[in-house]
C-alpha cells in the first residue's frame, strides 16, 4: 500500500504536473480567473486523467507490443474517443454532473497533461493499479495548482499593478513563485 | 499586394510581430519545460520546426480533399505521424539529446502552436504561403526557445551552449535551471517586451501629435 501512497503524493505535490513538469499550462493560465471554475476544471481533469490511465494501460498491455511506432497516434485517437463516449454517457445518466464538468471535457481531452500522463506511465511501466493512483495524484496536483493560482489572481485583481506587468507577465511571475514554493517538497521523499 | 509581397509578409510575421511564444503565448509547455539550456532549446525548436513544416505542407496540399467535419482529427493524425518520425529519428541519430528531452519530443503532438497554424492558416491558404507561414513561425518559436534557454543557462549554469562564460568565481543561480526559473524568465521577458512596446507607442503618438500641430 505504501507504494501507491508515494506514487500519489509524488505526482500530486513533489513532481506537480503543472508547476514542475509544465504540463497543462494553457488551462492553467487561461481558466484560472475564478476559484469556482478552476476547481471544476480540476475535477474534470481528474476524471479525464483516470480514463486516460485506464486506456493507456489497456493499449500498452494488449495492443501496442505489436506495433510500438503507432503509440502516439493510438493514444490520441483512443483517449479522445473514449472521453467522448464517457461524456455522452454522463450526459444521459447524470445531467447535473454533466453541467458541472461537461463544458471542459472537450477542452482538455488532448491537452499536454493528458498525453503526458499516458507517456510517463508508459515510460515507468506502471501496473494498472499504480497507474490509477498516478492519475489520481496528477489530477489532484493539477487541481491544487489551478485553485491556488485562481485564488491569488482573484486577490490580485483589486491591487494596483504597473500596467506593463498586468496580464500574462504577472501570471508567469505568480506561477514562478508558486513553483518555488512547491520545490520545498522536493526533499520529502527520495525514490521513484 | 502582389504575390511576392504577401509571401514575404506571411513569412516574416511569425518571427516578431506574431511571435508564437512571446505574443500569442502558444506552445508554452515545451517553451518552459526543456529550456534549461540553449542547446536543448535549439533541439526542441528544430524538432518542432520539422513537424510544423511537414504538417503545414501536407495539410495545405490536401486542404481541398479533407472533409470539413473531420479536419481536426485529420490534422492531429498528420501531426502525430511527423512527431513519430522526429521522435524515432532523434532517438537513432542523437540519443543524448533525445534522452535529455525525454517525453517532451512526443508531446510536440499537443503543442497548440502546430494545430493552431494548421487550423488558422495551412488549411486555408495555398502551398507557398503555408510553407512561408510555417517557416516563419518555426523560426520565431526556435528563437524564443533559444533565448529563454540561453538566459536560463547563463544565469543558472554560467555557460552558453555548454561553454563556460565566467570561470570559477561565478556562483550560479541554480533556481534558474530548475522549474521556477522558466516561469520567472518568461515573465520578466514579457515585462520587458511590454515596456518596449509601450514606449514605442508613446513615441509614435508623440510624433503624430507633432505632425498634426
Amino acid at each position: 500500500m505504501g507504494d501507491f501512497f508515494w506514487i500519489f503524493i509524488s505526482a500530486a505535490i513533489i513532481n506537480n504536473f503543472t508547476l514542475s513538469y509544465f504540463l497543462g499550462l494553457c488551462p492553467f493560465f487561461g481558466v484560472s480567473k475564478k476559484i469556482d471554475t478552476a476547481f471544476r476544471l480540476g475535477l474534470a481533469n481528474i476524471f479525464v486523467l483516470l480514463i486516460t490511465s485506464v486506456c493507456a494501460w489497456f493499449l500498452n498491455t494488449y495492443v501496442l507490443p505489436h506495433a510500438e511506432y503507432l503509440r502516439l497516434m493510438t493514444f490520441i485517437v483512443v483517449i479522445a474517443s473514449s472521453v467522448q463516449f464517457v461524456e455522452m454517457a454522463i450526459k444521459k445518466l447524470s445531467p447535473a454532473l454533466f453541467r458541472a464538468l461537461g463544458l471542459f471535457l472537450p477542452l482538455i481531452t488532448t491537452n499536454c497533461a493528458i498525453l503526458g500522463l499516458a507517456l510517463f506511465q508508459t515510460n515507468r511501466g506502471y501496473t494498472f493499479a499504480q497507474g490509477i493512483f498516478y492519475a489520481l495524484g496528477a489530477g489532484v496536483g493539477l487541481t491544487l495548482a489551478l485553485v491556488l493560482m485562481a485564488g491569488i489572481r482573484e486577490e490580485s485583481e483589486l491591487s494596483e499593478v504597473p500596467d506593463v506587468i498586468q496580464g500574462a507577465a504577472m501570471s508567469f511571475l505568480i506561477a514562478g513563485i508558486l513553483s518555488m514554493a512547491f520545490m520545498g517538497f522536493a526533499g520529502l521523499f527520495s525514490g521513484t | 499586394m502582389d504575390a511576392q509581397d504577401k509571401l514575404y509578409s506571411e513569412t516574416i510575421k511569425g518571427f516578431w510581430r506574431e511571435n508564437p511564444v512571446f505574443v500569442q503565448l502558444l506552445g508554452l509547455c515545451p517553451a518552459l519545460a526543456v529550456t534549461n539550456s540553449a542547446i536543448n532549446g535549439l533541439a526542441m525548436g528544430g524538432a518542432t520546426a520539422f513537424v510544423l513544416l511537414g504538417s503545414s505542407i501536407l495539410v495545405s496540399l490536401f486542404r481541398n480533399l479533407i472533409p470539413k467535419q473531420v479536419r481536426i482529427t485529420s490534422f492531429i493524425i498528420i501531426i502525430a505521424t511527423f512527431v513519430t518520425v522526429a521522435d524515432l529519428s532523434l532517438q537513432a541519430l542523437l540519443p543524448t539529446v533525445h534522452k535529455e528531452l525525454g517525453a517532451f519530443i512526443a508531446l510536440i503532438v499537443v503543442n497548440c502552436l502546430i494545430l493552431g497554424r494548421q487550423e488558422a492558416f495551412a488549411s486555408r491558404n495555398r502551398f507557398p504561403y503555408a510553407v512561408g507561414d510555417a517557416a516563419g513561425m518555426a523560426v520565431g518559436f526556435t528563437f524564443a526557445l533559444v533565448l529563454v534557454g540561453g538566459i536560463r543557462e547563463i544565469l543558472g549554469n554560467g555557460s552558453l551552449f555548454g561553454l563556460s562564460l565566467f570561470g570559477e568565481s561565478f556562483e550560479p543561480w541554480v533556481i534558474m535551471i530548475l522549474p521556477p526559473g522558466g516561469f520567472l524568465t518568461l515573465g520578466v521577458l514579457l515585462i520587458i517586451f511590454a515596456q518596449v512596446k509601450k514606449s514605442r507607442e508613446k513615441r509614435s503618438a508623440l510624433e503624430a501629435g507633432k505632425e498634426a500641430a
